[in-house]
């Protein structure tokens, strides 16, 4: 029979079945509406994740240090002789390292200890450099107030912990003044300039002196969840800086003295610099030719991996949650077509009289099969959407309830869409394969007989 | 359509037989048989006689289980599943005692059936259903459905269905069974007159044997599944 007339007579049976081929559908529609709920949901719930951890730069950046010679533990570092391979975290370094490709920036970290004085009290916290292209990468999303007007404007932005500790009310505290107590670093030696990044710059032979400084700064914006940007950057900071103000402090950093006895001829080496990556991706290929250069590395390159890992199975338990009832669906359609066998036992008989072959009636009842799973996949992604939305929007209200920023936690990609309906088609012909077989294979005389 | 010989179907000591536990059913039993071309044939017998039986083998319904059926120049016997459904398909035409016409399509629906398992253009078709309703004077009721004709309409519309595809030969199991004797007797009017017109090979299975004796040309008489007698009417 040709497909045409194959399906004309498909669909004509399941309009004289109308209630019972529904049913089925429906069946199939629930199943499908499973599956995709729960796979949307892990979907969702990977995406979040993933933009989450991207906008906190853990996964996008790189620490790069200056490779060691693990001799050099045992021997006081000025003296000993570079390692083969090993160069200056140096400035031409940090040049190089900018001119890479997919790099967006490299700067290095700033982070020192500090008294803030506010409202007339005192209190002990840790500052952090900004750079200004964290306006734009997601880590400040939420955040209450603003970013930084500009790189080079003397605000700050608290940690929300930080400004429970400043006021009980944190919001009020957008707009106010507060006074950085910090310690300056002076160098001992004319030689010493200032240099790039304010950084361990000053570290050359002459050494350095510390002075007390203050510092005033307006409170622009509050933040709930504290922006990592860089494993080793300024995640510990509970007060946020532009990264030029920062800079320009010379403040003396923990690693001061460190860096001091290890500082090289006249030359402002940094202790490590961030690069930052166009995306999580191309990590590895810049891990790679910072360490062709001659540089210690790292990043967090492994967890991303475990990362998705941990997601792949979670979507995998997932899908079999939601294949359960696609499962006792298949067990519908099986109902269905064995009782169309018995209901249509002389009709399948007239057909054979009339000139059909086992594999027309097999097809028929495939072709069945597969409109109940077409429509069962299509009716199925239909409502597993709308139960995705509606478990949304109630996360959603409840989020707003608790004062919390709301999110998306469902996501239904076309290739999901495409999946579930070509599954639900699949598995209905499965399904289908043992009545479509029981019905070719029966007997056109028996069947005539049958009343 | 002939095995060359101007044998439209032959049965070579033919037999059908079903196992019932231990006991073996000789529905059919070493019946030997030739049909020519253009014959109007009645399988004659009471009700258990085999003459469905032999019917049905001879319309590749059923297979035998001994001996050989020869229609279209080849042994049914040896013919695959799907090369059976083709013979019944292209070179058979069936009326049945309960018309079999099915309930859910109208007239035109039914006679085309045939056409789409066919696989008969769609252009094609139309002109083919209509050729085959006005044979037996039904054309105006292409859209009813089998429950709203009487019991002769619909076996008028099942002889439709069975000459829609143009077959060499038609075979009939009890046409006028569920039907009074004058609506009875126009159908065999109409069976005896596309013989006549078409040319066409016809067997029909009946228990009646005035009916027999007035159409056939041939009477071949079936009892316990062996043939008792087979002559050409006097």
């Amino acid at each position: 029979m040709k497909a045409g007339d194959l399906g004309e007579l498909a669909l004509r049976n399941l309009r004289e079945a109308v209630l019972r081929s529904s049913l089925t559908t429906l069946g199939v529609a629930v199943g499908v509406a499973s599956l995709v709920a729960w796979l949307s949901l892990g979907i969702g719930l990977q995406a979040l994740a993933t933009k989450r951890l991207s906008n906190s730069g853990l996964f996008d950046t790189v620490i790069v240090t200056q490779r060691r010679n693990p001799q050099s533990l045992r021997r006081p570092p000025a003296e000993s002789s570079p390692a083969k391979n090993s160069r200056q975290l140096d400035d031409d370094a940090k040049k190089e390292l900018e001119r890479l490709p997919n790099v967006v920036e490299v700067y290095s970290q700033v982070r020192f200890p500090t008294e803030v004085r506010y409202d007339g009290n005192p209190y002990s916290t840790i500052v952090a450099g900004i750079p200004e292209s964290a306006r734009g990468n997601g880590s400040f999303d939420g955040i209450q107030g603003s970013f930084f007007s500009g790189p080079k404007a003397d605000e700050a932005i608290l940690q929300i912990e930080f400004a429970k500790d400043l006021s009980t009310q944190p919001s009020n505290l957008i707009g106010k003044d507060l006074i950085v107590r910090y310690a300056e670093r002076q160098p001992l030696s004319p030689q010493a300039g200032s240099s790039p990044g304010g950084s361990n710059a000053d570290l050359d032979k002459g050494g350095f002196s510390i002075v007390p400084r203050e510092k005033k700064l307006r409170i622009v914006g509050i933040i709930e969840t504290e922006p990592a940007a860089g494993f080793g950057g300024f995640g510990s900071g509970r007060l946020l800086i532009p990264l030029e103000v920062a800079s320009s402090l010379r403040a003396a950093q923990v690693n001061d003295l460190r860096d001091a006895v290890r500082a090289t001829n006249g030359k402002p080496v940094y202790s490590s610099l961030t690069v930052r990556a166009k995306s999580a991706s191309l990590v590895q290929g810049i891990e790679t030719a910072i360490k062709n250069m001659g540089f210690g590395t790292f990043s967090l390159q492994d967890a991303t991996k475990s990362l998705e890992v941990f997601f792949r199975i979670f979507d995998m338990l997932l899908f079999i949650f939601g294949s359960l009832a696609l499962a006792v669906a298949t067990l519908g359609i099986i109902n269905t077509l064995v009782m169309a066998i018995l209901e249509r036992r002389r009709e399948i008989g007239i057909l054979k009289a009339l000139g059909a072959a086992d594999r027309d009636v097999r097809q028929l009842f495939f072709v069945e099969a597969s409109v109940m799973g077409f429509l069962g996949g299509v009716f199925g992604v239909a409502f597993g959407w709308l139960v995705g939305r509606a478990v949304t929007f109630g996360i959603n209200l409840y989020l707003k309830r608790q004062s919390l920023p709301s999110t998306d936690v469902f996501s239904v990609p076309w290739w999901l869409v495409l999946l579930a309906i070509v599954l639900a088609v699949l598995v209905s012909l499965a399904a289908g394969l043992y009545p479509a077989s029981r019905a070719a294979k029966l007997n056109p005389v028996e069947a005539l007989r049958y009343e | 359509m002939t095995t060359g010989d101007g044998v439209a179907v032959r049965a070579e000591r033919v037999s059908r037989h079903y196992e019932m536990g231990a006991a073996v059913i000789r529905a059919v039993d070493d019946v030997t048989l030739e049909i020519r071309a253009g014959e109007f044939v009645a399988l004659l017998g009471s009700s258990g006689s085999g003459k469905s039986t032999l019917l049905n083998l001879m319309a590749g319904l059923d297979r035998p289980t001994g001996g050989a059926i020869f229609a279209n120049g080849r042994n049914l016997s040896e013919l695959s599943s799907l090369e059976l459904a083709r013979y019944r398909s292209r070179t058979v035409g069936m009326v049945f005692q309960s018309f079999n016409l099915l309930p859910r399509m109208t007239l035109e629906e039914n006679v085309e059936l045939p056409l789409r398992l066919a696989e008969v253009d769609r252009g094609e078709r139309g002109a083919r259903v209509q050729e085959a309703l006005e044979r037996v004077r039904l054309e105006k009721r292409l859209t009813h459905r089998p429950s709203e004709l009487s019991g002769g309409e619909q076996q008028r519309a099942a002889l439709a269905r069975a000459l829609v595809n143009r077959p060499a030969l038609l075979f009939a199991d009890e046409p006028t069974g569920n039907l009074d004797s004058a609506t009875g007797e126009s159908i065999m009017l109409l069976l005896k007159e596309i013989q006549q017109k078409l040319g066409m090979t016809i067997v029909m299975v009946t228990h009646e044997r005035p009916l027999a004796e007035r159409f056939a040309d041939r009477i071949v008489a079936l009892a316990d599944g062996k043939l008792l007698t087979d002559g050409v009417k006097s």
